[in-house]
């Protein structure tokens, strides 16, 4: 969509600018590139990397891409931010196969990158991984959902990111390897389809489009009673639809971010239960890492788990969960 | 401008109607749910947005105009009216009022500059597409609004035909159809818009004032896009400042599958409707088949060159 592209031209002036004007000063230059500018979850995450980056004295520039799936947004943002004086890039791939060849670029002239939130494919195109387990994210939720069931035959609609893409098949593929169903390993970027799992939409995060989605399974099967949705906003559509389908009581949904608005939905019962991640402790993760690295030559390598918590309002016996007070405490990593 | 001369090809009148029942024909031998007065009833509710989205579009691309900042347009009204009352505290109808008179605004900054300023119609819409962006992210701090009131959601509720709930939205939708196609076929202002596309040239020249029936076709558009806004409020529940992202191009396709010119002066506002109606029909079908939303998309572009291929074969065929 070429208003985007616009957008994103706009964005990058401003960021060579802002990073001509970085250039100047002595201090530690960091990038940090998003997948876009406008989902919540990576609103967060640069607001970390903010707070982090003012306190040890870094200069931060950011930037993203201009829908989920850009690849070549997030590699013309990359060049920039080099050629600007960053040492250090901080980036969640939109494309995890396609943005390596740039990233090795980036790393043959010196420079760390650290992928935040979501690996590259392979992973060790990068020199570190800050980011949440997605399939143990969804892995939790499943176990609730099996409590949550008690026992009751599950017949269940999954409202999916969009085909292809790591997080959405890791968390599907979690969810029903929680629930003690046939699924696939956290490697594969397939979405498993046991015979329980009646429907699959793509709701591609959205909310109206979760909305959909969830009134075209209800229409091929009305008794769907369990949901699992691949984040909060797609949870809340999928809620408007059960409820006017007035079936909002007897199904149960389940889902993963952990934003404070998804904490909120748990609290009023429109989310039975969603595994928490902390965006924001990524991203001041990574400009630590980036400070100390500028400043030693030390780089960081490897995983670091920044942790998922699963909140429910109603606890199940056997399933180890926090409560809607302590989610929002924690919502999006705001401590 | 008498009537016979603007009237359409059958094959380009025809053609989305006939595409529209070998759609369903094919998706009632697939699964046995598709053909209930229900599964069409949700159809409906789920174009209602892109829908009347579209008929704002269709008057624009029969004046051979286009608008690329709809769905912003129309993402930015449902921000204003559901902050305005969560934040202000404004009666729905006060707040709704607000909304619609934002979008109609944007209608009228677009129309303005295509007429006086005399710029193409495509590029000031992509202007005006990505300030609307901008001033709904920024003003909405990227942040969906759910605290609004019950008066806001009303046309989102249903009523009963038998076993079947329609939504009162989708009832609104199909009356604002039958309205503008009236207006349109029947009305001096709404022939006014088939020959300024036609040839703005000849139609000044016999005395109607081109430009005055082109601002008004782009402040109708935003009253439209205001009316969407409010659907689409009453539909989620909520002020979604990411909604509205793909509702252009996808209000486009419904007019261009629907049989209108892009070179405008030709067209029937009920054939939007179809063309709307064929990407919900294929969307809904494909996730009772149990198969991959992507064909919806493989299918809907195939169509778009089909219904284009079309109008330009039958307007040399005309000459």
């Amino acid at each position: 969509m070429s208003f985007h592209n616009t957008t994103i031209r706009l964005g990058l002036i401003a960021a060579s600018v802002a990073a001509a004007c970085a250039a100047q000063a002595a201090e530690p230059v960091i990038g940090l590139i998003t997948k876009t500018e406008t989902n919540p979850f990576f609103v967060k995450m640069k607001e970390g990397a903010d707070a982090e980056a003012r306190k040890l004295g870094a200069k931060l520039l950011s930037a993203a891409g201009k829908s989920d799936g850009d690849n070549a947004g997030q590699v013309t943002a990359m060049e920039n931010m080099i050629a600007a004086g960053a040492k250090t890039i901080l980036i969640t791939p939109s494309d995890s196969k396609a943005i390596v060849p740039a990233i090795k670029k980036a790393r043959e002239q010196g420079v760390m990158v650290i992928a935040l939130d979501s690996p590259t494919d392979p992973e060790n195109a990068t020199d570190a991984l800050f980011a949440t387990n997605n399939y143990k994210a969804g892995e939790l939720i499943g176990a609730y959902a099996k409590a949550a069931l008690g026992g009751k035959k599950p017949v269940i609609a999954t409202l999916d990111l969009f085909p292809g893409h790591p997080v959405g098949a890791q968390r599907h593929n979690g969810f029903l390897k929680g629930y003690g169903l046939s699924s696939l390993d956290a490697k594969s970027n397939e979405l498993a389809k046991p015979a329980e799992v009646v429907c699959m939409a793509d709701s591609y995060g959205d909310r109206s489009k979760g909305q959909t989605g969830m009134e075209n399974c209800l229409q091929k099967n009305p008794a769907i009673n369990l949901v699992y949705t691949i984040n909060e906003p797609a949870a809340a559509g999928a809620y408007n639809a059960l409820k006017a389908a007035g079936k909002e009581k007897d199904v149960v949904i389940v889902s993963v971010d952990g934003g404070c608005a998804g904490v909120a939905d748990v609290g009023k019962g429109v989310i039975a239960a969603t595994s928490q991640q902390y965006p924001l402790r990524m991203a001041a993760m990574g400009v630590a890492a980036g400070v100390e690295y500028a400043k030693t030559g030390k780089k960081v390598s490897g995983y670091t788990d920044t942790g998922v918590t699963l909140i429910a309002s109603k606890p199940q016996a056997g399933v180890d969960s926090k409560d809607v007070k302590t989610g929002t405490d924690l919502c999006w990593g705001a401590k | 401008m008498n009537k016979t001369s603007i009237k359409l090809p059958p094959i380009a009148t025809l053609g989305p109607f006939i595409a529209l029942l070998l759609a369903c024909l094919f998706f009632a031998t697939q699964s046995e749910r598709f053909l209930s007065a229900q599964n069409f009833s949700l159809i409906l509710q789920q174009v209602m947005v892109v829908g009347v989205i579209a008929i704002g579009q269709t008057l624009i691309i029969l004046t051979a105009g286009i608008d690329l900042s709809c769905g912003m347009v129309m993402a930015l009204g449902s921000v204003v009216m559901t902050k305005f009352a969560a934040d202000f505290g404004l009666p729905a109808p006060a707040a709704i009022a607000c909304g619609i008179a934002v979008t109609t605004l944007f209608g009228l900054v677009n129309g303005l500059l295509v007429t006086k300023v005399k710029l193409p119609s495509f590029i000031v819409t992509l202007g005006t597409l990505n300030i609307a962006f901008a001033i709904t992210q920024l003003y909405s701090k990227s942040q969906t609004v759910t605290d609004i009131p019950d008066g806001m959601t009303l046309l989102g509720n249903t009523f009963r035909i038998g076993d079947t709930a329609i939504v009162y939205g989708a009832v609104l939708m199909l009356a604002l159809y039958l309205l503008t196609w009236f207006a349109l076929r029947e009305t001096k202002p709404g022939r006014h818009v088939y020959a300024v596309g036609n040839n703005p040239e000849a139609t000044r020249l016999t005395g109607i004032a081109t430009e005055k029936v082109l601002l008004s076709v782009y402040v109708l558009a935003g009253v439209f896009y205001g009316i969407a806004s409010l659907l689409t409020v009453a539909r989620t529940g909520a002020g979604d400042p990411n909604a509205g992202q793909t509702e252009n191009l996808d209000a486009i396709t419904a007019v261009v599958l629907g049989g209108t010119s892009l070179f405008g002066g030709r067209g029937v506002v009920l054939g939007t409707l179809v063309g709307a109606l064929i990407v919900g029909v294929f969307r809904n079908g494909l996730t009772l088949m149990g198969v991959s939303s992507v064909y919806q998309i493989l299918v809907t572009g195939i169509l778009v060159i089909l219904a284009v291929a079309t109008d330009q074969l039958s307007r040399k065929g005309a000459r």
